[in-house]
C-alpha cells in the first residue's frame, strides 16, 4: 500500500464507544429503578434506612447468638449481659419441636421417612402433567404405609384395609360381571339383608328419638317445643321403618337385571363387613404367621412440627373429597339436599376454626357412645377435615360454575347420566380450575393448624407455649423458638404457594 | 309415602313400578331427597341420643341462667358501662363490642396496608417492589397466630414501660408537645372535655376554684348533630351550586360559604360547651387521664392489619394486573401521568375484581380475632367463650352461644359488602 | 385408634347400646394405664423434661395413683388439659382423675358435679412488684396495671379483693405464665399476680430475683387437690386414700429410704395397717395388702416429693409454709389409717 493518495480511509469499524457514565451499568440500572423520578428516589431512601436500621438493629443479636447452654441461666452468663439470643434453646429442644416430647426417640426416623415418602408420593399428583399416571399408585399406596410408619403397630392391619378396599373393588366388578340369574338371586339375598339391616337401624334411631324428646322435653319452654319436634321425628321414623325397608330392599332386588344397585349394595355391605369383622383378626393372625411390626405409637404422642404436617396432611386429603361431595351437593337441583350443603358450608365459613376445635375438645365427645375411643386427634381431624371442606367445597363450586354450559349439554346429548356425566366430563375440567384454590386453601389450613396449641395439642406452638416456656430450664424464652416456628411454616408455605403459582401459569397457557 | 302416592294418581297405575323411583328421572330425585331426610333424622337420632345420655351420665344439664349471674370479673376495656358485679350476659356483650371494634379497625387498616402494598409492589421502583413481594411473602407464609404472638411481644420490648417517663433522667418522653404518650402499656392521647358539660346538671369545683371539666355522650351528641347539620347545608349548598352551573352554565365559588358552614357552629357549639383537652400525664403508676389507646387493641390490631393487609395486596395486585393494558396506554394517550391512570383508571376498575376476595378477607379478620386471648385482650371469646367458661364450666353452652355470634356477625358482614359489591357491579353498567 | 369401634359407630351399630357406666377401677385396670389429666406446664408442679418424661410435684399424685392401682408407677398416660379443657376432659370420662393446680371451690365440687379428694397444696394468691417501685402493700396498689394469668380463680379473687379495698386497678389478662412475666418484666404491667407458688417460681427464675418483692398479702385461699368425677365413689376413696397415705408416710417417718425395711414389720400398728403387714385396709379399696407401699414407694413420702419437685433445694425454691405437716404448725394433715 505505497499509494500516495493520503486520503484515510478506515478499513475496519470502529468499536462502537461505551454509553455516558449516566447510561450504563448500575448507574442506569439504578436511575431507571431506584431513582426514575423524585418520588422513587425518597421512596428508595426511606426504603434503604428502613433496612439498614433493622439490620443494625437485629444484627448483634445473630452474632451474639449462643448455641451451646443448658438453660437460659447459662446463657445468660454466656453472653454477661450482651444483646444476643440465646438459640441454645433449638439446640437443646430441637426433638421436641420437629417431633413433639413424647415421640419415642430411637422412632424419628420413621416421620423423617414418611415426610421424604410423602414428598415423593406427592410427586405424580402435583406434576401430573409431566410424570406417568402409573405412579400415582404409589400416591394412593402411600396412606396406608404413612399410617403404619407413624403409628406404628402391625404392618397388616394397614395392608388389611387395603385389600379389603381392593377386595370391595373386585366384588363390584364380579358383581356387575355376573349373569342376570346369578344377580337375581343375589339380590335377593341383598335385598332381604338390606331391607332388614335398614329397617332394624331405623327402629333403633326412632327408639333414640323418642328417648330424646322425653328428656328434652322435660325442660320445658323451648325445650318443650324442641321435644314436640322429636317425637314427631320419632313417629314418622317409627311408621317409615318396614317400609323404607322393604322399599330399599325391593329396589336393590329390582336392579338385578341393570345391576345399578345391587352392585353398590353388595359392595358397600361386603366393605363393612370387612371394616367391621375381618382386618382386625385377619391382621392379627397374619402377624403371628410373619410379624412385622413397629412399635406403636399413640396419637396423643404426636407433637411438634410433625403434628402440624400430620393435621394439614390428612385433613387436606380427606377434606378434597368431602368437599366435591358437599360443592355438587351445593349445586343440586334437590332442595333438600342443596339446603343441607348450603347450610353446612356457611355455618362452617361462618365461626371461627377456635370455636370448631373448642367443640373438637369439649363437646364432640358428647356425640359419640361413651368408650368409642376417639381420641382427641381423630376429634381434631373430623373437625378440621368439616372446616376446610367448607373451602374446599367452595372453590370447587367456583370451578363447576366456570365450566361452560355447553359441557353439561354436551354430557346430556351423550345420554350420559349424572354419575357418568360428573365424573367423566365435569369434574376432570372443573378440579383442573380449582387446583390452584385448593392449594391455596391446603396451605392456609397447613397454619391453621397452630390453632390446635391453644386447645392443649402439642404442636410446634403449643410446644413452645406449653412443655418449653413453662420449663425450669428455658422458662420465658420468647424470640428464638418463635423465630424458628416461623421459619419452619415459612419454607413449607412458600414452596407451596410457588408451586400454586407455577401451576397457575402452567394452566393459564391452555385458557388464552 | 305420600309423594309417591300422589304421583301414581297422575300415572296410570298399571305402568308405574316401584323401581321407577330409582331408574326413573322423574321420581328419583324425590326418593333421594326421602333418603336423605331419612338419613338426616338417624343422624340426629344417633348423635342427639349420645349427647342426652352423656350429659345424663356426666350429671349435667343445658341451661342458660348462668347468663344472669354476677360475672364476678373486671374487663379492662368496655365501650358500655360494666364492673364485676354485673352479669355474665353482660361481660359477654362487653366482650362483644370489643370484637367488633378491633375487627373494624384492623379491616380499615388492613385494606390501606394491603391497597399500597399491591399499588407499590408493581412500582417501577426495584427496591421498594421487592420489599413488598418480601412484605407479602413473609406473612402470607406464617401462621397468624405466631404474628400475633411476635408483633405483641415486639411491642411490650420495643417501647418504653410508664416508669421510662419517669424521673430527671427519664428514658423515654412523650410526643407532640408533651400531649400523646407512646407506652407499651398503649398510646394515650388527648381527649375533648368540657367545662359547660350537659352530661351533668351542675359542674364540680375543685378547691381552687376552677371548674372541673366533664364529659358524657350528650356532649358528643350535640357536636355530631351539629356536624350532620352542617353536612346537609354543605349537601344542599353543592345541588344549589350545581343547579345553577347547569342554569347559568358556570358554577359559583362556594369554597368559602362551604368553610364556614363547616367551621362557624362547629366553633360555636364547642365555645358553648367549653373545649378543654384532658391531656394525660403521669401519675402514680401511670398515665392518667386522656383516651388510653391500650396495647393489646394495637397489638392484635396492627398483627390483623399487617397479616390481612398481604393478602389483600395480592388480591389488589391480582385485580390490577386483570385490567387490560389497554386501559393504561389509553389513559396515557389521553395524558394522564401515572399516578393519575392508577386512581382514575385502574383501581376504579380493579375494584370490581378486588371486592369479593375482599369480603372474605374482611371475614378473616372478624374470625382471626379471636386469637385475642393470646394477646390478652378481652373479646368475646375472652370474655364469653374464656373467663366465664372457666368460672362457670358451662362449656356446651357458651361454645354454642360463641358460634352463634360469630355465625351472625359473618353473615351479616358478607350481607352487607354484598350490597355494596352488587351497587359497585350496576353503577359499571 | 380403635378402628373397628369406629367403623361400628359411624355405622349405628351402637344406637342400642345403652350406658354402660362401669367402675372406674375396672376401667382402668383393664385399660392398664391410668388417664391422668395434668396442665401443659407449670414449672415444678408439671413439666415434660427434656426426655419427654412428666415430671412434677402434680404429676407425682397421678403417679402414687397408678402405683397402687396397676403397681406401675409408669403406666400413666398424662393428658395436658388447659384451664378451659380440663374439666370437660374429666366430666366426658377423657381423664380418670385431674391433677392440675384445680382449686377446690363450692362451685367446682356442688355445680359442676366434681369430688375433691384431698389438698395437696395449700396456696393463696399474691402478687410481686419490681423492689424500686416502693411499694410494700397491696393496698398500696391503686391505680396499678396487673397482669393476671388467666384460667384459675384469680380473676375473681382480684375483682373482689380491689373491690373491697375500694381502690381501681387495670386488669391484662394473660394465657400463659412465661407471656405473664414476658409484660411484667419489659414494664407493660406494675404487678403481677397469681398464685403464690407460682410466683416464687417465677421469680427465682428472673435475671435479678432480689429486683423483685412478694407482696405480704395473700389475697385468696388456694387449696390445689385432685378431683374425680361425682359419682363413683370407689375411686373417689382410692384417689384420696392415696394421697393420704403419703401424707401419713411423712408424719409417719416413713420414707423411700426405710420403706422395704419397715415394710417388713414395725412396733407401730398405724404404720403396719398403712404398709399392709397387719390388717387388710386394701381389700376395702378394692386393692390388694400392699397398695400404698407401692404409691410411697415410687417417690418416697409427701414431704419427698415436695423437696424433690418444689422444695428450697429446687429452682423453684419453695418453703413449706402452710404445706408443713400439722405436727410441725402446717395444715397438711390425714385422718387415721384404721
Amino acid at each position: 500500500m505505497t499509494d500516495t493518495h493520503i486520503s484515510f480511509v478506515r478499513h475496519e469499524e470502529i468499536p462502537p464507544s461505551p454509553p455516558p457514565v449516566a447510561e450504563r451499568g448500575v448507574l442506569k440500572w439504578m436511575r431507571e429503578n431506584l431513582f426514575s423520578n423524585w418520588f422513587s428516589a425518597i421512596l428508595t431512601l426511606v426504603a434503604l434506612y428502613i433496612i439498614a436500621k433493622f439490620l443494625i438493629g437485629v444484627f448483634p443479636w445473630f452474632y451474639n447468638g449462643v448455641w451451646d447452654a443448658g438453660s437460659i441461666r447459662e446463657c445468660r452468663d454466656i453472653l454477661e449481659g450482651r444483646f444476643g439470643a440465646c438459640f441454645a434453646v433449638l439446640v437443646d429442644r430441637w426433638d421436641h419441636l420437629l417431633f413433639g416430647f413424647k415421640y419415642p426417640q430411637s422412632e424419628y426416623w420413621r416421620p423423617v421417612l414418611g415426610f421424604v415418602l410423602l414428598v415423593l408420593a406427592a410427586m405424580p399428583a402435583l406434576f401430573y402433567m409431566y410424570i406417568p399416571t402409573k405412579f400415582l399408585i404409589g400416591t394412593a399406596l402411600y396412606p396406608f404405609l404413612a399410617y403404619w410408619l407413624l403409628w406404628g403397630g402391625t404392618l397388616w392391619l394397614p395392608i388389611a384395609v387395603l385389600a379389603a378396599i381392593i377386595a370391595t373393588a373386585f366384588v363390584f366388578r364380579f358383581v356387575e360381571a355376573m349373569s342376570v340369574q346369578m344377580r337375581t338371586i343375589l339380590a335377593g339375598l341383598v335385598g332381604v339383608a338390606g331391607a332388614i339391616g335398614l329397617a332394624y337401624l331405623l327402629y333403633l334411631g326412632a327408639q333414640e328419638l323418642w328417648f330424646i324428646s322425653d328428656s328434652v322435653g322435660s325442660a320445658g319452654g323451648f325445650a318443650a317445643i324442641a321435644g314436640y319436634l322429636f317425637k314427631a321425628a320419632s313417629i314418622f321414623t317409627y311408621i317409615f321403618a318396614i317400609p323404607m325397608g322393604i322399599f330399599v330392599g325391593y329396589a336393590i332386588f329390582q336392579s338385578a337385571e341393570d345391576g345399578g344397585l345391587v352392585t353398590v349394595a353388595t359392595a358397600l355391605l361386603a366393605i363393612y363387613l370387612m371394616l367391621a369383622y375381618a382386618i382386625g383378626p385377619v391382621s392379627e393372625f397374619l402377624n403371628g404367621l410373619i410379624p412385622i411390626e413397629l412399635q406403636a405409637v399413640p396419637s396423643r404422642d404426636m407433637g411438634g412440627y410433625m403434628l402440624c404436617m400430620m393435621l394439614g396432611t390428612v385433613c387436606v386429603s380427606l377434606s378434597v373429597p368431602l368437599g366435591i361431595v358437599l360443592a355438587l351437593g351445593r349445586q343440586s337441583k334437590m332442595p333438600l339436599i342443596k339446603g343441607v350443603c348450603v347450610v353446612f358450608i356457611e355455618f362452617v365459613r361462618g365461626v371461627p376454626l377456635i370455636t370448631l376445635l373448642f367443640v373438637a375438645n369439649v363437646m364432640l365427645a358428647y356425640f359419640f357412645p361413651p368408650g368409642s375411643g376417639l381420641d382427641l386427634f381423630l376429634r381434631v381431624v373430623i373437625m378440621i377435615t368439616m372446616f376446610s371442606a367448607a373451602y374446599i367445597a367452595e372453590v370447587i363450586r367456583g370451578g363447576l360454575a366456570a365450566l361452560p354450559k355447553g359441557q353439561y349439554e354436551a354430557a346430556d346429548s351423550l345420554g350420559l347420566n349424572y354419575t357418568q356425566a360428573t365424573r367423566l366430563i365435569i369434574l376432570p375440567q372443573a378440579l383442573k380450575i380449582s387446583i390452584p384454590g385448593i392449594v391455596n386453601v391446603a396451605v392456609g389450613l397447613f397454619k391453621d393448624t397452630t390453632l390446635v396449641s391453644v386447645i392443649s395439642m402439642f404442636d410446634i406452638v403449643g410446644m413452645i407455649r406449653g412443655p418449653i416456656q413453662q420449663s425450669t430450664d428455658w422458662i420465658s424464652i420468647y424470640w428464638e423458638v418463635y423465630l424458628f416456628a416461623a421459619v419452619c411454616f415459612f419454607i413449607v408455605c412458600y414452596g407451596i404457594s410457588q408451586y400454586s403459582q407455577w401451576l397457575e401459569r402452567q394452566l393459564a397457557t391452555d385458557h388464552r | 309415602m305420600t309423594s309417591i302416592a300422589d304421583h301414581t294418581v297422575t300415572r296410570s297405575k298399571s305402568s308405574f313400578k316401584l323401581s321407577m323411583l330409582l331408574n326413573d328421572t322423574r321420581y328419583r330425585s324425590f326418593t333421594f331427597q326421602f333418603i336423605a331426610l331419612i338419613a338426616i333424622i338417624a343422624f340426629m337420632a344417633f348423635v342427639g341420643g349420645n349427647l342426652v345420655r352423656n350429659l345424663a351420665e356426666a350429671g349435667l344439664n343445658i341451661s342458660f341462667q348462668f347468663l344472669k349471674d354476677p360475672a364476678g370479673y373486671d374487663i379492662n376495656q368496655k365501650l358500655i358501662e360494666y364492673n364485676s358485679q354485673m352479669s355474665h350476659g353482660r361481660a359477654a356483650l362487653v366482650g362483644l363490642l370489643n370484637t367488633l371494634i378491633v375487627a373494624f379497625l384492623a379491616c380499615i387498616t388492613a385494606t390501606v396496608f394491603g391497597v399500597v402494598a399491591g399499588v407499590l409492589r408493581l412500582s417501577n421502583n426495584w427496591l421498594v417492589s421487592k420489599i413488598m413481594s418480601f412484605y407479602v411473602e413473609i406473612f402470607r407464609n406464617v401462621p397468624v397466630l405466631i404474628w400475633i404472638l411476635i408483633i405483641f411481644s415486639v411491642m411490650i420490648n420495643a417501647l418504653p414501660a410508664p416508669r421510662d417517663f419517669r424521673g430527671d433522667e427519664a428514658s423515654a418522653s412523650m410526643v407532640l408537645f408533651d400531649t400523646i404518650a407512646i407506652t407499651n402499656r398503649g398510646v394515650f392521647v388527648p381527649s375533648p372535655e368540657f367545662t359547660n358539660s350537659l352530661s351533668v346538671a351542675e359542674q364540680d369545683v375543685a378547691e381552687d376554684g376552677s371548674i372541673v371539666p366533664a364529659k358524657g355522650w350528650q356532649d358528643f351528641a350535640l357536636i355530631f348533630g351539629v356536624l350532620f347539620l352542617s353536612w346537609i347545608a354543605a349537601k344542599l349548598i353543592g345541588s344549589w351550586a350545581t343547579r345553577t352551573q347547569e342554569a347559568t352554565g358556570s358554577r359559583p365559588t362556594t369554597w368559602y360559604i362551604l368553610l364556614a358552614v363547616w367551621v362557624v357552629p362547629l366553633v360555636a357549639v364547642l365555645a358553648f360547651l367549653g373545649l378543654t383537652w384532658d391531656v394525660p400525664a403521669l401519675k402514680g403508676f401511670n398515665f392518667q387521664g386522656g383516651l388510653q389507646l391500650r396495647g393489646s387493641l394495637i397489638a392484635l390490631w396492627f398483627a390483623l392489619a399487617i397479616y390481612t393487609g398481604a393478602f389483600i395486596a395480592e388480591n389488589v395486585r391480582a385485580g390490577i394486573l386483570a385490567i387490560s393494558k389497554g386501559q393504561t396506554e389509553a389513559a396515557a394517550a389521553l395524558g394522564l401521568r401515572p399516578r393519575r391512570i392508577m386512581g382514575l383508571v385502574i383501581l376504579p376498575q380493579a375494584l370490581r375484581v378486588i371486592i369479593p376476595p375482599l369480603i372474605s378477607q374482611y371475614l378473616n379478620i372478624t374470625k382471626n380475632s379471636s386469637l385475642a386471648i393470646a394477646v390478652g385482650y378481652m373479646d368475646v371469646t375472652g370474655t364469653l367463650g374464656g373467663i366465664t367458661l372457666l368460672q362457670t364450666g358451662r362449656a356446651i353452652e357458651t361454645i354454642l352461644l360463641l358460634m352463634l355470634f360469630y355465625l351472625t356477625v359473618s353473615l351479616l358482614i358478607s350481607a352487607l359488602m354484598n350490597v355494596f359489591n352488587n351497587r359497585m357491579k350496576l353503577t359499571e353498567r | 385408634m380403635n378402628k373397628s369401634v369406629f367403623f361400628g359407630a359411624l355405622a349405628g351399630a351402637a344406637l342400642a347400646g345403652g350406658v354402660a357406666s362401669a367402675a372406674t377401677l375396672d376401667d382402668v385396670k383393664a385399660r392398664g394405664k391410668l388417664n391422668c389429666g395434668v396442665t401443659t406446664g407449670v414449672p415444678g408442679f408439671a413439666e415434660p423434661d427434656a426426655n419427654g418424661v412428666w415430671q412434677g410435684f402434680d404429676v407425682a399424685v397421678c403417679r402414687a395413683v397408678a402405683a397402687a392401682v396397676l403397681s406401675d408407677p409408669t403406666a400413666v398416660e398424662f393428658v395436658p388439659t388447659t384451664g378451659k379443657t380440663r374439666f370437660t376432659a374429666l366430666a366426658s370420662g377423657e381423664i380418670d382423675m385431674l391433677a392440675r393446680n384445680t382449686t377446690w371451690t363450692f362451685s367446682r365440687d356442688v355445680d359442676l358435679k366434681f369430688e375433691f379428694t384431698g389438698v395437696n397444696y395449700y396456696d393463696g394468691q399474691g402478687f410481686m412488684t419490681p423492689a424500686d417501685l416502693g411499694v410494700t402493700s397491696a393496698k398500696d396498689l391503686d391505680g396499678a396495671t396487673v397482669c393476671i394469668q388467666t384460667g384459675t380463680t384469680t380473676e375473681l379473687n382480684l375483682a373482689d379483693f380491689f373491690r373491697s379495698n375500694n381502690i381501681s386497678y387495670e386488669p391484662v389478662p394473660i394465657e400463659t405464665g412465661a407471656e405473664a412475666v414476658q409484660q411484667y418484666n419489659a414494664g407493660a404491667c406494675d404487678v403481677y399476680t397469681t398464685d403464690a407458688s407460682a410466683l416464687a417460681a417465677q421469680r427465682a427464675n428472673f435475671e435479678d430475683p432480689s429486683a423483685h418483692v412478694i407482696m405480704p398479702e395473700i389475697i385468696s385461699k388456694e387449696p390445689l387437690g385432685p378431683l374425680v368425677r361425682h359419682g363413683d365413689n370407689e375411686w373417689a376413696d382410692i384417689v384420696r386414700w392415696t394421697l393420704n397415705a403419703l401424707i401419713t408416710a411423712e408424719e409417719l417417718g416413713v420414707t423411700s429410704v426405710n420403706l422395704s425395711e419397715m415394710g417388713g414389720g414395725t412396733n407401730n400398728p398405724e404404720i403396719n395397717r398403712l404398709l399392709g403387714t397387719e390388717g387388710d385396709l386394701g381389700a376395702m379399696l378394692g386393692l390388694d395388702k400392699e397398695w400404698a407401699k407401692r404409691a410411697i414407694g415410687v417417690a418416697g413420702n409427701y414431704g419427698e416429693i415436695f423437696e424433690k419437685n418444689i422444695g428450697e433445694s429446687t429452682p423453684i425454691g419453695l418453703a413449706r409454709g402452710l404445706n408443713a405437716q400439722w405436727t410441725d404448725g402446717g395444715l397438711i394433715y390425714s385422718p387415721p389409717f384404721r
